[in-house]
């Protein structure tokens, strides 16, 4: 194999190509004992205690753009959905959807920032699995992780927990990744340096914890951006939800494209993103944590939890206007005038 | 890429101050319509209702162009999805309205070859791409798009594409303003105009209207500092008992508008009658490619037989748009009509009054 060749259907067939595949590319990036053992699944030590379990398909188009690519957005994306339940992850599988003909050095790339984000979060990538399509039958690469973690005694994070007179916290700067994406995709020129926020947020998570602050709720606001994931967490602790526009933190370039596309940052995805609500008492502790940690310098308190108006999520305008903030319906399309 | 002069025209103090100052000067109640979508949207998204005194009612009108076009255009775009080796090309917005049977959107997802483009210029270079299909491109849009749709016809007309044609559901302002203020029951103590659309026409676009009617009218930007100042001056103008046709948009809007933009307008279309969704057919208030450029429309190129249509049974966007109506009124409102599953096209275009409704209300 080398790295001129593309990906034909016999290295998802189970035979020696697909064996070759696997020894010579995937084992020697991800490597450790669990997945060396290339048994149908893996065997893991785990602690007494809870775990969280969280799976997730990504089916990013373009594949690659700027700050990262499909693979490094799977690990990170799994890492934080097994975070926010306050856990610890550990085991990562990985199943592979390929599409005949993508170049095998695009594979080898996207394999190996899997293998760094894998080691940048201190996981482990223990099994997966390979599966290659006819042309046409899938768009290049998709890719499922599931992972597990180990929730931490007395760690109680939950969408239901939020309580009247909690602040909200963003570890950073809002929509980079939808944005970034959208700036890279075809028909869409614009000249921006903006990356992906996509970034492993457990250690964040674990120092949170490690500081003894009762965490009300943990998110990660992926999908619907921070507009749907409050929306979630309001319905879901039956309470009211207070945003500030003039703190929520947003770069300029993406202001700039909100603004020409007709997009809402509320509703952009973020991939590098976590929302913290935490008691009062707690707030400022729990953001100077949040901005100590190398992904989350930007963090701020960008809201209240109010008993008023229970499920709903309002926003204090910068002119000081009040509007509501709803679910996102739909797909955000660019406006026409 | 960031914007200059975003947030010196959302400055709060300067807000609190027009706002005390529309609050002091604002004695009777008005009704003021903001004409443009983009304004509707604005003023929901800065909230500019919830500081407003309770004398000043604000109505959305007919400028939002997804939201005026005809059930029957819809129609023409689904059926041009069905023709073989035809790729229809559209803004987004218009993907999920709904025409009698379907929408575009279901019928990409059943294989026709719908796609959406951010400019008239991607539908172009779709058809070079492709010169063994035939491309449609939905023409929907007020003077802000028509020169640009008019520049992409006088590319494709350079490349010497044949496979490129418009289906022209494009509309015009001011005669939409004249139909309005003449429809029975209409009452609107003033006009906050499109900043966008005047930075086409010009301030003197409007002046026909506004010496028969004489109704308050003021060229507003989309900044909140933009929108309140121009409901200060409409207000004033009230007021005052003046009636005035003022630009609160000098920045961006001059009297004569862009002279270019006009120019490539009128060398490719030619006026027209148009029918706009629930106010009915309005004289000249539509274009299309004149006979110069007539092998560009797709009406010419295709002949679709299509039957009459009604528009569905207790959808208000009519009225609606017309200002005599809000969309908490109608009765599908929230019911049957929802962003997931509208009935008429103000629930589905973003900048629709009833979209804006149920997102922000």
């Amino acid at each position: 194999m080398t790295s001129d060749d593309t990906v034909l259907l016999d290295h998802g067939a189970g035979g020696k190509a697909s064996h070759a595949m696997f020894s010579e590319m995937i084992l020697p990036l991800f490597h450790n004992d669990q997945l060396a053992q290339q048994d149908d699944g893996a065997v893991c030590e785990v602690p007494a205690g809870r775990m969280a379990f969280s799976t997730d398909s990504y089916v990013v188009d373009p594949i690659f753009f700027n700050g990262g690519n499909i693979g490094d957005l799977a690990v990170n994306g799994t890492v934080n959905d097994i975070a926010m339940c306050g856990a610890h992850p550990l085991y990562i599988s990985v199943g592979l959807i390929i599409e005949e003909g993508l170049p095998i050095k695009d594979l080898q790339k996207i394999l190996e920032t899997m293998a760094q984000a894998a080691e940048k979060a201190g996981v482990k990538i223990v099994t997966g699995d390979t599966k290659v399509v006819p042309r046409g039958k899938a768009d290049r690469i998709f890719i499922n992780t599931s992972g597990i973690g180990i929730i931490p005694e007395g760690v109680s994070v939950s969408g239901s927990r939020a309580r009247p007179g909690d602040k909200i916290i963003i570890s950073g700067t809002i929509a980079d990744h939808g944005m970034a994406i959208l700036s890279a995709r075809e028909g869409l020129e614009f000249e921006s340096d903006l990356k992906t926020d996509s970034a492993p947020l457990n250690h964040m998570v674990k120092s949170l914890l490690a500081a003894g602050h009762d965490i009300h709720v943990l998110r990660d606001p992926t999908r619907g951006g921070v507009g749907t994931t409050l929306n979630e967490i309001a319905a879901g602790s039956g309470v009211g939800i207070t945003l500030f526009e003039s703190a929520l933190p947003v770069k300029g370039q993406v202001k700039g494209m909100c603004e020409l596309l007709g997009f809402d940052p509320l509703y952009i995805a973020n991939e590098g993103k976590l929302i913290a609500i935490v008691p009062e008492h707690h707030a400022s502790r729990a953001l100077e944590i949040i901005q100590a940690d190398q992904f989350g310098k930007d963090a701020a308190i960008i809201g209240e939890v109010t008993d008023q108006y229970p499920g709903k999520v309002f926003l204090e305008t910068a002119i000081g206007g009040r509007r509501l903030v709803d679910m996102l319906t739909g797909e955000q399309l660019p406006r026409i005038c | 890429m960031g914007l200059k002069y975003i947030e010196e025209f959302r400055d709060a103090d300067l807000a609190k101050t027009l706002i005390t100052c529309i609050r002091q000067e604002s004695k009777k109640p008005l009704r003021l319509m903001e004409v443009c979508g983009t304004h509707t949207m604005a003023i929901f998204r800065h909230g500019i209702r919830s500081v407003l005194p309770d004398s000043i009612t604000l109505l959305s009108g007919p400028g939002c162009p997804v939201c005026v076009t005809a059930q029957k255009d819809i129609d023409v775009f689904v059926a041009f999805s069905r023709l073989e080796n035809v790729i229809v090309t559209t803004f987004g917005d218009l993907m999920k309205v709904p025409g009698s049977g379907t929408t575009l959107a279901r019928q990409k997802a059943a294989g026709a070859d719908v796609r959406i483009v951010y400019s008239v210029f991607d539908a172009v270079a779709i058809a070079k791409q492709n010169p063994k299909k035939q491309v449609v491109f939905c023409a929907v849009g007020f003077e802000t798009t028509i020169p640009t749709i008019a520049a992409g016809i006088l590319m494709a007309e350079e490349q010497q594409l044949d496979n490129f044609c418009i289906h022209s559901a494009n509309k015009l302002t001011p005669p939409a303003l004249a139909a309005l203020m003449e429809t029975e029951g209409v009452n609107i103590d003033g006009f906050m105009l499109p900043g966008h659309v005047s930075v086409i026409t010009g301030t003197d676009a409007y002046r026909p209207v506004f010496e028969t009617h004489h109704t308050p009218s003021v060229i507003a930007g989309f900044e909140p500092l933009d929108i309140l100042q121009a409901i200060r001056m409409l207000v004033l103008q009230n007021e005052t008992g003046i009636p005035a046709l003022e630009n609160a948009y000098t920045r961006a809007v001059t009297d004569q508008g862009n002279p270019k933009a006009k120019a490539v307008m009128h060398q490719v279309f030619t006026l027209c009658d148009a029918v706009w969704r629930g106010i009915g057919t309005i004289a000249d208030s539509g274009m299309q490619p004149n006979s110069a450029y007539s092998r560009f429309d797709a009406g010419a190129r295709f002949n679709l037989d299509l039957p009459e249509v009604s528009e569905p049974k207790g959808c208000a966007c009519g009225d609606i748009l017309m200002g005599l109506k809000t969309p908490d009124t109608c009765a599908l409102y929230k019911r049957t009509c929802t962003p997931m599953t509208p009935v008429g096209p103000c629930m589905v275009s973003s900048e629709g009054a009833c979209a804006a409704y149920y997102k922000y209300a």
